[in-house]
């Protein structure tokens, strides 16, 4: 599907969508509450069938945390972005790892770097962090360790 | 949190492989759950070896951060190279010379069959067959000579930078990969009697690990892991980079979804590696081997995302930039770390002693994973 097909279509799924066609692939900026019911049709959808997630990650921007879902589909051969700005007073949003199995270590991973919260991860404990792990979560802009040496 | 040594209530066992195993390849910790001999769950625990890559790369400068990338999968390390050069050249549309091009396709290549040849190696000697590692690096140290040669660096390379390559290939270049060719050839045969045909290989590798095509996409599985599921997922074909599009070379699948397929899958794209390097080192184009570029780099505000064929899978790099002369923030999806994640699913159900060939056929760099 080109760009604009998928535009419409994703605007039918969802009307709050809003869609951002300045960077690589379409970018679709969805709110917290409406990304797992909207995760759900993207890969059940027998026209979009987005079945591979391959990259899951996180931005601090500071006043607040953007999750970034990168979707491709084998069948298709078209990508998507997923955008969801989320709080970062109480940074929370549901998990994805029953529709994409890899979801489960790429969410454990964004959980101890970023500190945001999995809504009904099967699993969210420390992947990468030694167990045991006190203070900051070490990829938020304002993590300093004195000891070892991250910043150049 | 489990009791990392010790039984469950259930009266099953709670065993470690690692984070010091030869088998692992790396510090890769597993905590493993036996009943008897059977695998209930194998649980990985990592971050032995994590140096904050990314975090690092947010003060560094899109030229300086390249260096860093060779360090996460060592073996792929100019392929790593290439696909940050190729991310900051996307942001700046900087046109690479044809030259430059050619030689970074070469050394991809080249690096893949290396890659491959430590693979077979090792994964033979996992196996308990010490001989097969000496096969290899056999093959193996005359690539590495070549890179030395032309990139002064035999691992970590930093051969490719926005814009091209360092410096233009070695004189010698050319005649050295040709014998490397010939002497490939000769050996390929070898591979196959010492090890393929082996009828024990066989047994042990035949019908363990299945993994099938639908779970490889949803564990995010990719390159020869995912291809020997018969997932379609070479980067080169399908979103092609560089001259990829121009060559002719079989994306090679294999429908076992098992670890000697995954297996084949390997060792027949060596071959497919040595085919496209036929094609290109007596066409090497005269030229300038590097674009004109600024000293100081600043990528204009905005998003940009390269994907890349490694010889474990496929490698992102996805750059978010603020228009300054550092990344504000810098991703990489690494194909172990999704490999990886499939190795429960994958082992759940086997035996204790087939665990091994599994870990084998996955190709795990530890590197790669923790970052």
């Amino acid at each position: 599907m080109t760009n604009e097909e998928l535009k419409t279509k994703i605007a039918e799924l969802l009307p709050q969508a809003s869609f951002d066609e300045s960077g690589q692939w379409l970018t679709i900026n969805v709110a917290p509450a409406e990304w797992k019911p909207l995760a759900v049709k993207l890969k059940q959808d027998t026209s979009l069938y987005f079945d591979f997630l391959f990259c899951v990650t996180c931005i601090d921007w500071k006043t607040h945390l953007t999750m970034v879902y990168h979707l491709d589909s084998t069948k298709f051969r078209h990508n998507i972005v997923i955008k969801s700005i989320i709080d970062v007073a109480n940074p929370a949003i549901e998990t994805v790892s029953d529709i994409w199995q890899t979801a489960n270590f790429h969410e454990r991973e964004v959980y101890e770097m970023f500190g945001v919260n999995f809504i009904n991860h099967p699993d969210l404990r420390l992947l990468i962090l030694p167990d045991g792990w006190e203070g900051k979560n070490p990829m938020l802009k304002d993590f300093e360790d004195p000891v070892n040496m991250i910043k150049l | 949190m489990v009791e990392e040594i010790g039984t469950t209530t259930d009266g099953d066992i709670i065993i470690n492989v690692g984070p010091q195993h030869p088998a692992t390849h790396g510090v890769l910790h597993l905590v493993i759950t036996i009943n008897g001999e059977t695998i209930k769950k194998v649980e990985p625990h990592l971050g032995f070896i994590h140096r904050s890559i990314e975090k690092m790369c947010e003060s560094l400068s899109y030229r300086q951060f390249i260096y860093v990338t060779s360090r996460m999968d060592y073996l792929s390390s100019h392929i790593n190279n290439h696909a940050c050069a190729l991310c900051v050249e996307k942001g700046l549309q900087i046109e690479v010379p044809s030259r430059a091009q050619v030689i970074r396709v070469l050394m991809d290549e080249l690096t893949r069959i290396a890659s491959h040849e430590l693979w077979w190696g090792a994964m033979a000697m996992d196996l308990g067959a010490f001989t097969p590692f000496f096969h290899a690096f056999r093959e193996r140290e005359s690539i590495n000579d070549i890179m030395e040669e032309t990139c002064g660096a035999r691992l970590t390379m930093n051969y490719m930078v926005p814009g091209g390559v360092m410096q233009d290939i070695h004189p010698n270049f050319q005649t050295r990969v040709k014998n490397f060719i010939t002497l490939y050839k000769s050996k390929v045969g070898e591979y196959n009697e010492l090890v393929t045909g082996n009828i024990i290989f066989q047994n042990r590798m035949k019908g363990i690990g299945y993994l099938s095509s639908e779970d490889a996409i949803s564990f995010g599985c990719t390159g020869p892991t995912a291809r020997g599921s018969g997932v379609s997922c070479d980067t080169r074909k399908l979103y092609p980079y560089e001259i990829y599009n121009q060559l002719q070379f079989d994306e090679i699948l294999e429908t076992g979804c098992d670890s000697f397929a995954r297996y084949m899958v390997r060792v027949r794209e060596m071959n497919q590696s040595i085919r496209i390097i036929e094609q290109l080192i007596d066409n090497i184009p005269e030229g300038d081997f590097q674009a004109k570029t600024k000293a100081v780099l600043k990528l204009p505000k905005g998003e940009f995302y390269q994907r890349v064929e490694t010889a474990r899978g496929e490698f992102g790099v996805y750059i978010v930039s603020e228009g300054g002369t550092t990344p504000y923030r810098i991703k990489f999806r690494s194909p172990g770390f999704s490999n990886l994640s499939a190795l429960d699913h994958i082992a759940r159900g086997s035996k204790l002693g087939d665990l091994v060939a599994m870990m084998g056929t996955l190709d795990l760099v530890i590197p790669d994973i923790d970052r």
